[in-house]
């Protein structure tokens, strides 16, 4: 099966490109990264502030299946509808520091449309610990899944 | 491929799978590392050990302290490890595409 999600990340490099096209026009796209109720629902987040304009805030927190709250925030730089949006994004109380995002979203045809982001972050150290984050965390949520389906066995 | 495997044996395990997942945050020492779990501390120590020996984990010292951490080189050894960082995104992608078919404007 051919997923439709590209991870770019070369070897030695601060920075990442995340790329994929979507079954969407443009406007509706850029609508998943602009209205509050639909970010929740993709993101799988609380959005706590959101404001959609260059020098504007955000900040989404994020309850894991622990109960445990994450916060996520920064700053946008740029936000131009249907076009571009440059921001900042810091994982609070983690020793991650805050990495800097340009997400650029461009028309294919009228019914698709392609996303591009690139992530650069403080350090190549910091770029690969943030790749392994999924992994380590994936291997947890295996054994979480694993536990709950005993449990239901008992 | 001896290896590998015995680095696939370290990671079958639920209580070093925790642990990887704790030191890939932030180093960890072995007492920090111990109180989140309700086995002994000799327990965890092996499972440290072991962690250790199959290089995953990293040891680093830190004064009169000893830190563990997540070594990188071996987590892209045992799997392409931005799999899973374009899996999370692939699904959150998916689920972004299907949302939006599905969108109608309220007027």
């Amino acid at each position: 099966m051919e997923f439709k999600t590209k991870i770019n990340a070369a070897d030695g490099r601060q920075e990442l490109f995340i790329t994929r096209e979507f079954d969407l026009p443009l406007k509706l796209l850029f609508k998943a990264y602009q209205e509050p109720e639909i970010i929740e629902q993709w993101m799988g987040t609380r959005v706590e502030r959101l404001e959609n304009k260059s020098q504007g805030g955000y900040q989404f927190i994020t309850i894991d299946p622990r109960g445990n709250e994450h916060v996520f925030q920064g700053v946008y730089h740029e936000f131009i509808p249907d076009s571009r949006i440059i921001r900042t994004f810091q994982m609070m109380k983690t020793p991650f520091p805050v990495q800097l995002e340009f997400l650029e979203f461009e028309e294919i045809d009228s019914n698709t449309s392609k996303l591009t982001i690139q992530i650069i972050y403080k350090s190549v150290e910091d770029r690969d610990k943030m790749l392994e984050l999924p992994f380590a965390y994936g291997i947890n949520m295996a054994h979480n899944k694993l536990q709950q389906i005993v449990q239901s066995l008992k | 491929m001896e290896l590998r495997r015995d680095v696939f044996q370290a990671i079958a395990d639920p209580t070093r799978r925790a642990i990887i997942t704790m030191v890939a945050l932030h180093a960890m020492t072995p007492g920090a590392i111990a109180e989140h779990f309700d086995s002994s501390r000799q327990t965890i120590s092996r499972h440290i050990q072991i962690l250790t020996e199959c290089e995953l984990l990293a040891q680093e010292q830190n004064g009169r302290e000893i830190y563990y951490h997540l070594n990188p080189h071996k987590v892209k050894e045992i799997a392409d490890f931005v799999e899973p960082f374009r899996r999370l995104w692939e699904s959150r992608f998916n689920k972004l595409e299907s949302i939006m078919k599905n969108y109608k404007p309220d007027k």
